[in-house]
């Protein structure tokens, strides 16, 4: 099983630009954790940053391995740069706009814009960006041997894929 | 584009790619002894030098690629002088002779300097 970190892609453009989306559940067990009540404070539970970049790094992972139909083992290899101002919380859901910003045969740059839509509100709120770095690990790491497998992009993928509407390139 | 112009531009782009302060980014300075640079990093470099300076920069042309796997430029954990011929070859916008002095496998990420990507790109301009 693979932690998803986003509930659906909502729209594709093929080596150009990925759209998902997240909603924050209280249901969600590590919303508890972080942060749980103090002495000094009840609790207050908000989405993790942490989970924030990782539903990034997911959306964006998708649209680079995308891009060359899946062939190449996209890893997560650097975060340039990560800013969220606000806060997710329980009932509001986060969107993830990734877009390729460069990319060759041992990798990839993205850009991600990170906004917050409240069912208070009519308008998102744009609450962050990040910035990432792709290896195609197949081409770096001075010739090392993986799997031959594409152990990155495995049956949570594909689910997500399928129940978005996106067809898997072959 | 004077050199200083370049220098300029890559200082900006070692800064931004490898959260460095400008002052740390000196001509001699290693991009992995000194500034910190790891793999993925090389990747970021060209990329950021490829939107400063608008060129487009061939995987293995700026840093090299698969040395260490070819058995003639390896031996015994050191580049040989086939090697080092042939990597002279590939990037000539590198100065071998310190390393020459020692050419082990696992200093070859300090013939990477400030000035050495300042080369790089004052021969890929001239090229233009």
């Amino acid at each position: 099983m693979r932690w998803m970190w986003i509930d659906r892609i909502v729209e594709l453009v093929p080596r150009e630009r990925l759209v998902a989306v997240k909603h924050v559940s209280m249901a969600e067990d590590h919303l508890h954790d972080h942060f749980p009540a103090s002495a000094t404070r009840p609790a207050f539970p908000v989405m993790p940053a942490s989970l924030i970049i990782e539903g990034m790094a997911q959306s964006a992972g998708i649209l680079v391995g995308h891009a060359e139909a899946f062939r190449e083992k996209v890893i997560l290899a650097k975060v340039s740069k990560a800013e969220l101002t606000v806060d997710a919380q329980p009932g509001q859901t986060l969107r993830y706009t990734a877009t390729i910003r460069q990319m060759d045969a041992a990798g990839a740059a993205t850009l991600g814009l990170v906004d917050l839509f409240d069912p208070l509100s009519s308008q998102p709120r744009r609450i962050g960006e990040i910035e990432l770095m792709f290896s195609h690990i197949d081409q770096n790491m001075s010739g090392m041997k993986f799997p031959e497998e594409n152990f990155v992009f495995g049956e949570s993928f594909k689910t997500l894929l399928r129940m978005s509407g996106v067809a898997i390139p072959t | 584009m004077t050199r200083d112009d370049i220098f300029s531009k890559v200082r900006t782009v070692l800064v931004d790619a490898l959260a460095v302060d400008d002052e740390d980014v000196k001509p001699d300075s290693i991009l992995t002894e000194d500034l910190g640079a790891e793999s993925i990093d090389f990747l970021d470099i060209v990329f950021k030098l490829e939107q400063a300076f608008g060129v487009k920069i061939a995987q293995g042309e700026l840093f090299p690629e698969n040395v260490a796997q070819d058995p003639t430029y390896v031996q015994g954990g050191k580049i040989t002088p086939a090697g080092i011929a042939a990597l002279k070859t590939r990037l000539p916008h590198v100065d071998f002779s310190k390393f020459e002095a020692d050419p082990s496998l696992s200093k070859v990420g300090s013939i990477f300097t400030v000035d050495t990507l300042v080369r790089f790109m004052e021969k890929k301009l001239a090229a233009k």
